[in-house]
């Protein structure tokens, strides 16, 4: 193998596994920085919406092998994806109404503390719903194998990353282009005036959530197919390096969260091109950790303080 | 009587910030209420906002609607009162325009908000000007042009403006009275607090003085004007 061929080889699985990374960190950065909390939830929304998208999946396959309706596998795959962002938009409207709501002008610690329980919950409410065997994720496609330039990717592989560019594309025309995304953006420079703007912060802040953990969601269906062996405990690693990668982003910055998860994505796959996987996590995020000393602030971050009264 | 505040009492924990101020203001009016710093001015148009909790005993009316079953967004969308805060509080990384877009969110008279639009252009034409520049490179005076008309754009039956000039040269501060003045007109009633005494004195038709907490004295502009205490202790002897 050439050493071109080699690095596009490694460039691709980035960008496919830097693709998680990016459309989980999105929903951390959202929450952040409209609301100067972290989500520790975030990461088993994720695994909650990739369980959400195997059921509404497995139901689908159901309907058609059954002769009851009959649709081609690749609008399964996209109603899949569609229909668990719906419905994993409401989790995460229910968690902002019941877990974070209520401790809106509490601690900030508390609200962390909030979040890691809300993750605990939604991880053993899984086992206690379907039980610790692991599940399946349906392949909805078939695997097509391709070579660019001698280096080997799969269709799966170019579904993972054109879904979730897209769908970042999308949040970034909403933020920009809506009054709501204009709301967010004035919220995430001071949240305070906002009620006086006659913008209710109750719709800002469940919106905000009901986003990120749609992006989540994409992302738990995504990685399902990808990886089809799904488990309660899935979203727990995958969520703090997305966390990871929103801090590295720099402070609330959107677009940010997901370039640092495509860098940490890069950074994952090359370090384990030249050494052992055992030491991959040790050595990618002691090069995360030297990155904070110079720029304690991430890419995208500046020094703020925020207003927290009128 | 449009406003009508009776027994205003507020608390920051145990710092005592207003004893139980009461005073109207009618619809059309200018009213200013004059004092130190500290004197609880900022506290006052909180509390008619809703972003500070009053104490048991306080009655604020809107038209005879009581004030304390409203959110501070309601109080902005539904009873039309806006606030220009404190150190004008802009999203510096909005534009201009988005700033003023932002204040219609909630409005759904599509017609009247391109009405109010231009008439916050023809009365700041710096700000059309710069629609598209973030208000964060703005000058001070640009600033408070934007803050006064991004709260008008939120709602206009009533503003209350905290400390207009603050910060502006001798110059702009008259010309952003000359434009307050103006927005007035038009039938905007405007209730002004203000350290600078004289300035909003010439200005308001009533006014109102607070020291620590307490409604000291009230009457006509002019009769405040030429009362020893009052030039005494706010307007240079
Ligand atoms: N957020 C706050 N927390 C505690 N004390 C406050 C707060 N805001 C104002 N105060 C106190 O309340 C009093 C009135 O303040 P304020 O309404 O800001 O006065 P003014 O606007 O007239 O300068 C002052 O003693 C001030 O220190
Ligand atoms: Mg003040």
């Amino acid at each position: 193998m050439s050493l071109m061929t080699f690095l596009l080889q490694n460039v691709l699985n980035a960008l496919q596994w830097g693709s998680f990374y990016a459309i989980i960190a999105l929903g951390y950065a959202m929450v952040y920085s409209i609301l100067m909390l972290f989500n520790f939830a975030h990461g088993d929304i994720f695994m909650a919406g990739s369980y959400i998208g195997f059921g509404i999946a497995t139901g689908l396959l159901y309907l058609v092998t059954s002769g009851i309706i009959a649709m081609p596998h690749w609008l399964i795959l996209v109603l899949t994806i569609i229909l668990s962002m719906f419905v994993t938009s409401f989790l995460g409207i229910l968690v902002e109404r019941i877990g974070y709501r209520p401790l809106r002008n509490a601690p900030r610690a508390s609200a962390a503390i909030t979040g890691l329980m809300i993750g605990i919950i939604l991880e053993t409410a899984n086992l206690a719903l379907l039980g610790a065997k692991r599940r399946g994720f349906p392949a909805l496609i078939t695997q097509k194998v391709y070579t660019i330039g001698g280096a080997f990717v799969t269709n799966r592989k170019i579904l993972v990353v054109v879904v979730s560019i897209g769908l970042m594309l999308l949040l970034d025309q909403f933020v920009r282009k809506t009054k709501w995304g204009m709301a967010m953006r004035a919220m995430s420079y001071d949240f305070v005036v906002v009620p006086l703007m006659g913008v209710s912060i109750d719709i800002i802040a469940p919106l905000t959530f009901a986003i990120g953990s749609a992006l989540a969601a994409a992302g738990g269906v995504l990685y399902g197919i990808s990886y089809p062996v799904l488990n309660p405990y899935m979203g727990i690693i995958i969520g703090w390096k997305a966390f990871v990668a929103a801090i590295l982003g720099g402070r609330g910055s959107i677009m940010g969260a997901a370039l640092a998860g495509f860098l940490l994505g890069f950074i994952e796959i090359f370090v384990a091109t030249v050494f052992p996987s055992t030491l991959r996590d040790l050595i990618a995020f002691s090069i995360v950790l030297v990155i904070l000393t110079f720029r304690p602030y991430g890419f995208f971050g500046k020094p703020y303080s925020a207003k927290l009264r009128l | 009587m449009l406003l009508e505040v009776e027994n205003l009492r507020v608390s920051y924990g145990h710092i005592k910030a207003l004893h139980g101020i009461s005073f109207k203001v009618d619809e059309g009016e200018i009213v200013c209420i004059i004092g130190a710093n500290g004197a609880g001015k900022s506290t006052t148009l909180r509390a008619l906002s809703r972003m500070v909790d009053v104490e048991e005993g306080t009655k604020m009316l809107f038209n005879g609607k009581d004030m304390l079953k409203y959110k501070p967004e309601k109080v902005v969308s539904e009873l039309g009162i806006s606030h220009v805060p404190e150190g004008r509080r802009l999203f510096g990384n909005l534009t201009v325009l988005e700033n003023l877009k932002l204040a219609t969110f909630a409005r759904k008279d599509k017609e009247n908000i391109k009405k109010d639009m231009e008439r916050m252009f023809s009365i700041f034409p710096r700000l059309e000007e710069r629609r598209h520049q973030e208000a964060e490179t703005l000058s001070g005076g640009e600033q408070q042009m934007l803050a006064v008309a991004r709260a008008f754009m939120s709602a206009k039956k009533v503003m209350l403006l905290d400390e207009p000039s603050m910060g502006l040269a001798p110059k702009l501060m008259l010309s952003m009275f000359d434009s307050l003045a103006e927005i007035s007109r038009e039938g905007t009633t405007i209730l002004l607090v203000e350290q600078n005494a004289r300035l909003a004195l010439k200005f308001a038709r009533r006014g109102y003085v607070l020291e620590v907490g307490n409604l000291v004295l009230q009457g006509d502009s002019k009769d405040l004007l030429n009362n020893p205490e009052v030039k005494k202790a706010y307007l240079g002897g």
